[in-house]
């Protein structure tokens, strides 16, 4: 019926029934964390139960390695649910009349697991989501962060390679929220499951999906990294999603980094360099070593300085605390650098090689803009274009 | 006019001839069936009042001090012991001891029937429907209506008694087993299906378990139902408490009704309280 053209309004008036997900086309990769994101409403839990056909789809297809889920009878897709798919909820569905342990083992027990290996499998699961000892505890005696490791230890007691996870910490408290993301991805470092997760918190999204996809009236919008869709959305519906994004959260460093305009070698002498900087219009110049590995940064008085006393080599002007942060490191962890002093911050990577600079106009821009930094710089950077080198420059430093 | 008017438009239907026929028609069809529930019957609750008659007083009562103590715990042991020896004193203990066969049997086959009826209608919306009106006119129905018919097929004795308890009693446990089932929070239930139980195990290891507090409770009902019905099942020669309150009556001796109604209160007070200790202790998953 959706098929012929009508809009999900008109068809669910004609049908008299709701249309829960209609056109959603993806696929999800071994190992990935695929995130779901929608409006209440928008048909993301529903998508979800499709899969593990908790609730049976009218039309269309679920692979499995090739496989036709949607095709399979009862007891293939138990199965299914037994071997290759766990479940973890948004309010848990933990069995409040059992102990911790024998909810982590429930999946065990349904498979006829003996009690003995149950236990043991069981106690180490409860290790992994960091409740070693608690085994004997009684459900309710848990808050609901403790009770969701519990739910997430059901779903990896069993082995199983995908993880279906329905707004797993939609109900707890935001900073819980954020302790349990965190344990979920240090536990998704080590067992490598294949999620497919279920949100309406944009921040969890980004912070957790390698891939996103945007559902709204049980279609999905758009599919894509965090960085594609926060720069290039997909149409208004998802533009309006994004608007209140905090970039400074969600954005890396690398999205608020420029090119050095020149860089000095600390072999080089004083009056070599100044000359570069002069040229370039620089009033700091980053100092690296032959292996382009970060020394230190230099200040053009400084520099200036040491020419006039003849010095032969640059050693002394290199302030070698200059702030310097990791590829990968959130604009938010950025952000104070530039508060203590306002001199440019190094990005190095995990060999302290210079990647790049963050300077405060390029760190702006990042945070404003949806659009990639480079585009705006032109605008920002205007002032001194002069420059024939024409490598986007430290525009918010030349003053010197 | 009127009067004749309304006669005119207002057909009459003659409800009372159909039921007869039919009553007439059952009668006639499966008089053979009826005798052997009859006999069944019978039996059953015969054997269970030889269990509760047979042994001296006090050794009964002393078993069913400790059944109460390992249901409720000691005080209720002590009231259960003290309760019952009271019957003694009040010349009521042969009439307790068949009421309590009575009962036993009773709420035996109410639950036999109810639970699993409650469980099919929790998880069929039409079944549970069909049922509602159903089990309103088991609740609402005065019991001499039927109990009419049911004297005609099985004759008097415990089998009216039985059949009119059980069709007042049932309902209860029909309710509130459905009642817990459709408690259960849905997303527990999934959790059982999505990591592969059969609706089998979902219905042992997780509906049942955490639906038992409101079955207990059902159970408690069935019981106290049941008790209910001792003057009715007096009144079709079944000799528990309810004989001495029905022979009072015909021969208006106050006292001896008086003493019936009280012995029917004790037994009422000792199987509530330890019903209902017994299902708070369930509720808790202790049992499970």
């Amino acid at each position: 019926m959706r098929r012929s053209g009508g809009s999900k309004q008109e068809v669910e008036k004609a049908a008299g029934c709701t249309i829960g997900v209609y056109d959603a086309n993806f696929e999800v990769y071994r190992g990935e964390i695929f995130v779901v994101i929608g409006l209440s409403g928008s048909g993301k839990s529903t998508l979800l139960r499709l899969i593990n056909r908790l609730i049976e789809p009218t039309e269309g297809s679920v692979y499995l390695d090739g496989e036709l889920i949607s095709r399979m009878s009862k007891a293939q897709i138990r199965e299914v649910r037994r071997k290759r798919m766990g479940m973890v909820f948004q309010h848990f569905g933990l069995l409040p009349n059992r102990t911790v342990l024998d909810n982590v083992a429930f999946g065990l027990e349904i498979q006829g697991v003996p009690a003995a290996e149950r236990r043991k499998r069981g106690e180490e699961t409860l290790e992994l989501v960091g409740l070693e000892g608690q085994g004997q505890k009684r459900i309710t005696e848990l808050s609901g962060g403790m009770q969701q490791r519990v739910g997430l230890a059901r779903a990896l007691a069993t082995g199983q390679e995908i993880l279906l996870m329905d707004e797993p910490f939609s109900a707890l408290d935001p900073l819980i929220r954020r302790d349990m993301q965190n344990l979920f991805l240090d536990i998704q470092g080590e067992v490598h499951r294949t999620v497919l997760f279920i949100t309406h918190d944009l921040d969890e999204a980004l912070r957790l999906g390698h891939r996103v996809a945007i559902m709204r009236d049980g279609e999905i919008v758009q599919v894509g990294t965090p960085e594609e869709i926060l720069t290039n959305p997909a149409d208004e519906y998802v533009e309006r999603f994004i608007e209140d994004v905090d970039y400074a959260k969600v954005r890396q460093v690398e999205a608020a980094m420029v090119d050095p305009k020149e860089i000095a070698y600390e072999t080089e002498g004083p009056r070599v360099v100044l000359r570069r900087m002069k040229q370039a219009g620089l009033s700091t110049i980053f100092v690296v070593d032959d292996e382009r590995r970060l020394v230190g940064l230099c200040d053009a008085e400084d520099v200036a300085r040491l020419v006039e006393q003849g010095e032969p080599s640059l050693g002394a002007a290199i302030d070698t605390s200059a702030s310097r942060v990791p590829c990968g490191t959130p604009l938010r962890k950025v952000l104070p650098l530039f508060v203590e002093r306002d001199l440019p911050v190094a990005v190095v990577d995990k060999d302290d090689r210079l990647e790049g600079v963050v300077v405060r106009g390029s760190l702006i821009a990042s945070l404003t803009t949806g659009v990639d930094v480079p585009d705006d710089e032109e605008m920002l950077a205007g002032v001194e274009r002069e420059d024939a080198a024409g490598v986007p420059g430290e525009s918010g430093e030349a003053r010197a | 006019m009127i009067g004749f008017a309304q006669e005119e438009w207002v057909p009459r239907i003659p409800l009372d001839e159909w039921t007869s026929r039919a009553v007439d028609w059952v009668t006639d069809t499966f008089e053979g069936f009826f005798d052997v529930l009859g006999a069944v019957i019978e039996t059953v609750v015969g054997a269970m009042q030889f269990v509760f008659t047979a042994p001296p007083a006090l050794a009964v009562i002393a078993a069913l001090a400790v059944l109460a103590f390992l249901l409720a715990g000691w005080r209720m042991a002590v009231f259960t012991a003290l309760g019952l020896v009271f019957m003694i004193s009040l010349g009521l203990w042969e009439e307790t001891a068949l009421t309590l066969a009575l009962i036993l049997v009773a709420a035996t086959v109410s639950l036999a029937i109810g639970i699993p009826i409650g469980i099919l209608a929790a998880k069929s919306r039409s079944l549970e429907n069909a049922l509602r009106p159903v089990l309103d006119l088991m609740q609402t129905m005065p019991a001499f209506v039927y109990l009419v018919p049911v004297v005609v097929l099985l004759g008097l004795g415990a089998g009216p008694a039985l059949i009119a308890t059980v069709i007042f009693a049932m309902p209860p446990a029909v309710r509130l087993t459905m009642l817990g089932i459709q408690q259960v929070p849905k997303e527990t239930v999934e959790a059982a299906q999505a990591f592969g139980a059969t609706s089998w195990q979902t219905l042992w290891k997780v509906e049942l378990p955490l639906s038992l507090k409101s079955i207990m409770a059902g159970v408690n009902q069935v019981i106290m139902l049941s008790l209910s019905m001792v003057v009715i099942a007096g009144l079709v020669g079944f000799s528990g408490l309810g004989d001495p309150v029905v022979s009072g009556l015909n021969t208006l001796d106050v006292g001896l009704s008086f003493v019936g109604g009280i012995g029917i209160v004790i037994v009422a007070i000792i199987l509530d309280r330890v019903t209902r200790k017994a299902s708070e202790r369930g509720g808790t998953g202790k049992t499970a």
